[in-house]
């Protein structure tokens, strides 16, 4: 996958005011979405973070949005004039961190609701 | 918000991809104001949870040439609507897997079937179809069928397109609105009844997916049709290694990669109860691990980084219903039995046509509600 640019060298190259200079500020790291995309498709009216991440994939990549999220979601607070609070910030959707699908083959299946635990993306049991 | 009263010459409910077909192709004809009415965003239903695939072949002629139709419009979907990203459709082909006697019986059939429609397939040895899938498992495999021109095409971009190409020709596009109810009069569709208003219609299309029962009660019909959960994973990307969907119904799983890199999977569960939940669940991702990693081994090295459930709108034959109704004005659109995004091009156009009371293209007088009074059934043997 393409390494992208993280936000804040982009911030730290004052973005702000400077025509061509947003379209390097990276929002989602993982997709490599940038700010330019997310204000002009809130600017045509996608105004929801779901929205949003089906037509940019922002926030679909390993980290699930950890970082662009919030980013998203003040965007869109930014834009429409509301309170952050007051938007909706999407579903979030398991598993809460990456799992390697062969140590699920070993996961128990009797148990439904059995949570996914460990670092590095390994299922404990 | 305050309630509006509208008028519309067509209302269609549901902005799924059948939906949004539906109302780019009445637009297109100049049936007049096309209403288009979503209750949260597009393709937030059926549409967005699917697994994208495009596939043509089938064991009941009528899906294979409904198929093949809309196989023809992904080819030039991206021109034809004007969209300014891509549908992202890719015809890296299905390769169907026959792992007991009845299903490489069933699979001889079909491609013989599908071969007279001219759609390209062919029966493969378990060798041949490692050829096209190297990573594949062959133990156990009897034979495999596989079609080149299937393939893959966003769901989430295809409806977008749709409705941005409707839009331009003139329809409303109303999301975040609820139909609450449909007014008949007369035997005759009168008025959609919306949290945000009213609107007089003559016409109104049932697209609303999973919810089409609820739908269809609101003019007094009862379909025989069925809700069902079906869960999906996604994995992180990685360099293109698999070309085709890998799909097995005595498994009951498919498998491929998108053109991101991602690797999208599913599995159909036959104790799944009916109903409207969308929950995710472990279990499902430990089946799905086991199965995958016996047909494809190298993707147990992937990782999973999302998974969700999404609902199949289910009929007794795994045939949708499209159509007229003995309610006059309101249509059916639903009943796809998870097969709706590759088959909605060509429902668009279809319904667009017998709502302008054109020759329909294809004849789908065999997919009408009243089959299943009259017990003709259209079976389809070949479903996940």
């Amino acid at each position: 996958m393409a390494c992208a640019k993280p936000a804040s060298e982009g911030a730290r190259g004052g973005c702000e005011g400077e025509a061509g200079a947003r379209d390097l500020v990276v929002i989602c790291r993982c997709e490599d979405v940038t700010l330019d995309e997310i204000r002009d498709l809130i600017a045509r009216g996608y105004t929801t973070v779901e929205e949003i991440k089906r037509i940019t994939r922002c926030g679909m990549g390993p980290c699930q949005g950890r970082t662009c999220r919030q980013l998203v979601l003040a965007e869109i607070a930014r834009a429409t004039g509301k309170d952050i609070a007051s938007v909706a910030p999407g579903r979030f959707r398991p598993p809460t961190k990456p799992v390697r699908l062969g140590g699920a083959v070993a996961g128990a299946p009797d148990s439904d609701n059995e949570g996914i635990e460990g670092d590095g993306g390994e299922q404990v049991r | 918000m305050m309630a509006v009263n509208k008028c519309a010459d067509a209302v269609v409910i549901g902005g799924g991809v059948v939906g949004a077909s539906i109302a780019y192709h009445l637009a297109k004809r100049g049936f007049g104001r096309i209403v288009l009415v979503e209750r949260s965003y597009l393709a937030s239903g059926s549409t967005g949870r699917c697994g994208a695939g495009v596939r043509q072949q089938w064991g009941a002629k009528l899906n294979c040439l409904l198929a093949r139709e809309s196989v023809r419009m992904f080819e030039r979907m991206d021109d034809e609507l004007g969209y300014d990203r891509s549908i992202e459709f890719k015809q890296g082909g299905y390769l169907l897997l026959a792992y007991t006697d009845r299903e490489m019986n069933q699979f001889i059939k079909n491609v013989e079937l599908e071969r007279s429609l001219g759609i390209p397939a062919s029966l493969l040895t378990p060798a041949e179809a490692k050829a096209i899938v190297p990573m594949l498992n062959t133990s156990d495999v009897l034979c495999a069928t596989y079609c080149p021109t299937d393939g893959h095409a966003n769901p989430f971009h295809v409806t977008y397109a749709y409705a941005g190409a409707a839009r331009r020709l003139g329809a409303e596009v109303m999301t975040f609105t609820e139909v609450k109810g449909i007014v008949v009069e007369n035997g005759k569709v009168a008025r959609v009844v919306c949290d945000k208003g009213n609107m007089d219609t003559r016409v109104v299309v049932n697209a609303a997916g999973p919810y089409s029962g609820l739908v269809a009660r609101m003019v007094g019909l009862e379909i025989p049709f069925w809700a069902e959960r079906h869960q999906i994973l996604v994995t992180e990307p990685v360099e293109p290694v698999l070309r085709p969907m890998v799909m097995s119904f005595s498994r009951r799983i498919y498998c491929q990669q998108t053109p991101h890199g991602s690797f999208v999977m599913g599995m159909g569960d036959p104790n799944e109860p009916h109903g409207f939940s969308t929950e995710s669940s472990w279990k499902f991702v430990v089946e799905m691990a086991r199965e995958i990693t016996r047909v494809l081994p190298p993707v147990g090295n992937l990782k999973v980084v999302r998974q969700w459930a999404g609902l199949y709108d289910m009929t007794p034959d795994a045939h949708p219903i499209l159509g007229a109704t003995p309610v006059e004005g309101f249509y059916l659109a639903c009943g796809f039995s998870g097969h709706g995004f590759m088959l909605a091009p060509v429902t668009g156009q279809l319904l667009a046509e017998v709502i302008c009371g054109e020759e329909p293209s294809i004849d789908i007088t065999g997919l009408n509600l009243g089959r299943f009074e009259r017990g003709e059934l259209v079976v389809e043997p070949s479903v996940v």
